[in-house]
């Protein structure tokens, strides 16, 4: 094996993102959540405006509905199968689970 | 372009900046929260090779799907009608398998950190600098077209003048790779897939039902612009006019074979997403697994177009009205009310975010590894290469902003892009597919295969073509020939080159080259996943499969 190769190996022993970085998908439920719920409450809201604007479709209340229900995919995901572990050889030390 | 500024304005409101702001306010976040995973150059520059499929995979598709993508592709179905599908279907999914199946094991088990680092192994120090530097220099130029038309874009939009807008997103972007690095620009590109796409799909279908369902659209549009213009074969026989000015055999070699090969496998800005994945099975699996989002985006991409031009017949008819690039925009204006028009700012921002992050993070890897770690600063602990990386990746948001001028003089801002990538990228793929495939290919061929073919394409483009010394219908058939001329060009001269030099010794080559592994790995390294719907070969055939499927609609 050359020099680089060893050296990238290296690295990946050393290497924190496996142990330390956080799931994406809280963010992407939360913020989906979070956005769901503003449009949502808009298309509760809606003027008589909005919908003509939008050819009689209540397009806020749908889309707020679809973000909140991705967001709630996503959480419960991350709830039903959490990130695994990385394996222990790989990561030496910090074989804590990924967060 | 400043002309339209009034007329295009958004109804936007303060629900429509609260969601723009919380976006903003998670960039940066994710870039905090990223921070802490940070702790050697790996980490910084490939996320440890450490990420799952599915995350590298929306980021792979994410990259590309920037906001001069959106904009550029929305344009194109507008001004060429559905012909645009190609860029898709026969266009990136065929090269995103080949990608995923055929050549991620040699990049991601050769642990090679960029793709002019494979170079460097594969051939020698000559074409692995001059792609570097290529590379380097075309990724600045495309990060400052993206803040470009993100500047005209915004003021248009939302009234922001031009620097406001720029200043304002390159600092976000140099903020959260920065501190981040890799990690943090995926984590936002797999946001900003949801968010762009929260986005779209509401403005297709309000767009659809305000002209009428699919059947009122075809109908428009085959009473306004002939019934070839909604197929996406009808009138590309060799000789025969159609609006994209390319014939079958320039379409399926030019833009389906060479041109995507050229920009989907060599193009590092995807690349690098593969090969931050945890193992080899999951980086052959993400750009398959971006191929399934990309065989639908059409659908809220193009169509949309199609919807501006039935809405706003005069598109892109006059040099002071509404120009094709508008199309997104003047739907967003005319259909969305309040809420979701927030939500659709928010898209197309994080998308021009997402693009430019995208040149960015590549271009700081091979700055950095390829030009000054391999020749510069030979030698330095590893520590030193992480902070040359977060510098770098200031300098690279400085010059991109400083670049953002040389966009200014296209119209479409794809034609732009593609000009650049039939320029670097076919030239290069060219080299590799040689490289890998013909153990002789000597160390001169890949450096003079790489220079011939892009000065080939180059005196294609601006002389034959632009001189009108060959004529071709339109800037896109040109790229076309031109893709194909580089590739023939680069072809032949690293034949002829091989063919008088010495090859390079067959151990150099292990693990580079078909049919060969490196040595000490008795295999290939593991796979990682045996489950079934996680197979490569499955995936990738099935997205050619799905691909080839979907234009039959389009064909008769």
């Amino acid at each position: 094996m050359s020099d680089y190769q060893h050296e990238v190996e290296e690295l990946e022993r050393k290497s924190a993102t496996a142990a330390r970085l956080f799931d994406v998908r809280r963010i992407i439920g939360g913020l989906f959540v979070v956005y769901g719920v503003i449009v949502t409450i808009a298309g509760f809201t809606a003027s008589d405006a909005d919908l003509k604007k939008a050819q009689d479709i209540n397009i806020n209340l749908w889309t707020g509905l679809g973000m909140l229900i991705l967001g709630v995919l996503f959480l419960l995901w991350m709830k039903l199968r959490p990130a695994e572990a990385p394996a222990v050889e790989e990561t030496g030390a910090t074989d804590g689970p990924a967060d | 372009m400043i002309t339209l500024a009034e007329g295009l304005r958004l109804p936007t409101n303060g629900l429509d900046y609260t969601i723009l702001a919380i976006y903003f306010a998670v960039v940066l976040g994710i870039g905090f929260a990223a921070k802490r995973s940070v702790k050697t150059s790996l980490d910084f520059f490939l996320s440890g090779r450490s990420l799952p499929a599915w995350v590298t995979g929306l980021a792979f598709v994410a990259a590309n799907l920037g906001a001069t993508e959106i904009l550029g592709m929305a344009a194109n179905g507008a001004q060429y009608g559905a012909y645009t599908v190609h860029w898709y279907w026969i266009g990136a999914i065929p090269a995103m398998v080949f990608l995923g199946l055929v050549m991620m094991p040699f990049y991601y088990g050769s642990k090679v950190r960029s793709v002019p680092e494979f170079l460097l192994h594969r051939f020698g120090p000559s074409s692995h600098l001059l792609s570097s530097i290529i590379f380097a220099v075309s990724s600045v130029l495309i990060a400052g077209v993206n803040l470009y038309a993100m500047a005209i874009v915004l003021e248009a939009l939302l009234g922001w003048p031009e620097w406001v807008a720029i200043v304002v997103a390159g600092f976000f972007v140099l903020a959260y790779i920065t501190i981040g690095g890799l990690s943090s620009a995926i984590y936002n590109e797999v946001l900003q897939f949801f968010v762009i796409l929260a986005a779209l799909i509401p403005l297709t279908i309000v767009g659809l039902k305000r002209v009428g369902g699919w059947d009122g659209l075809t109908s428009s549009l085959t009473d306004s612009h002939g019934g070839d213009f909604l197929t996406a074969w009808g009138g590309t026989g060799i000789g025969e006019s159609n609006p994209l000015g390319a014939n079958w055999l320039t379409i399926v070699l030019g833009l389906g074979f060479v041109m995507s090969f050229g920009y989907w496998t060599t193009n590092f800005a995807e690349v690098q997403r593969a090969l931050s994945a945890k193992n080899l099975s999951a980086a052959k699996r993400t750009p398959l697994i971006a191929a399934f989002p990309k065989i639908f985006i059409p659908l809220v991409v193009v169509v949309p177009g199609l919807i501006a031009l039935v809405m706003e017949p005069s598109l892109g008819k006059t040099k002071d009205g509404l120009q094709y690039n508008d199309a997104i925009p003047v739907l967003m204006r005319d259909l969305l009310p309040n809420g979701v028009l927030g939500i659709a700012v928010t898209g197309l921002l994080a998308a021009f975010m997402a693009g430019m992050a995208a040149n960015v993070s590549s271009f700081n890897t091979v700055f950095t590894n390829d030009i000054w770690a391999a020749y510069l600063k030979k030698g330095r602990e590893d520590g030193y290469y992480l902070k040359t990386g977060r510098v770098v990746t200031a300098v690279g948001v400085l010059i991109g902003m400083g670049t953002a001028f040389i966009a200014s003089s296209f119209s479409n801002i794809m034609n732009y892009l593609q000009t650049l990538f039939s320029f670097f990228n076919v030239p290069l793929f060219v080299v590799f597919i040689i490289g890998m495939f013909w153990k002789r290919t000597s160390a001169a061929a890949g450096f003079w295969g790489l220079l011939s073919g892009t000065v080939a394409a180059m005196v294609n483009y601006f002389w034959f073509y632009k001189q009108g010394i060959i004529a071709i219908p339109s800037d896109q058939g040109a790229n076309f020939v031109s893709s194909i001329v580089a590739f023939v060009v680069g072809a032949v001269v690293m034949f002829v080159i091989t063919l008088v030099t010495k090859p390079k010794s067959a151990e150099s080559l292990a693990g580079l080259v078909y049919g060969t592994r490196s040595p000490g790995m008795e295999e290939l390294p593991a796979e990682g996943d045996d489950a079934w719907y996680r197979k490569p070969a499955l995936l990738g055939w099935g997205a050619v499969v799905l691909a080839a499927l979907c234009y039959i609609p389009f064909s008769f």
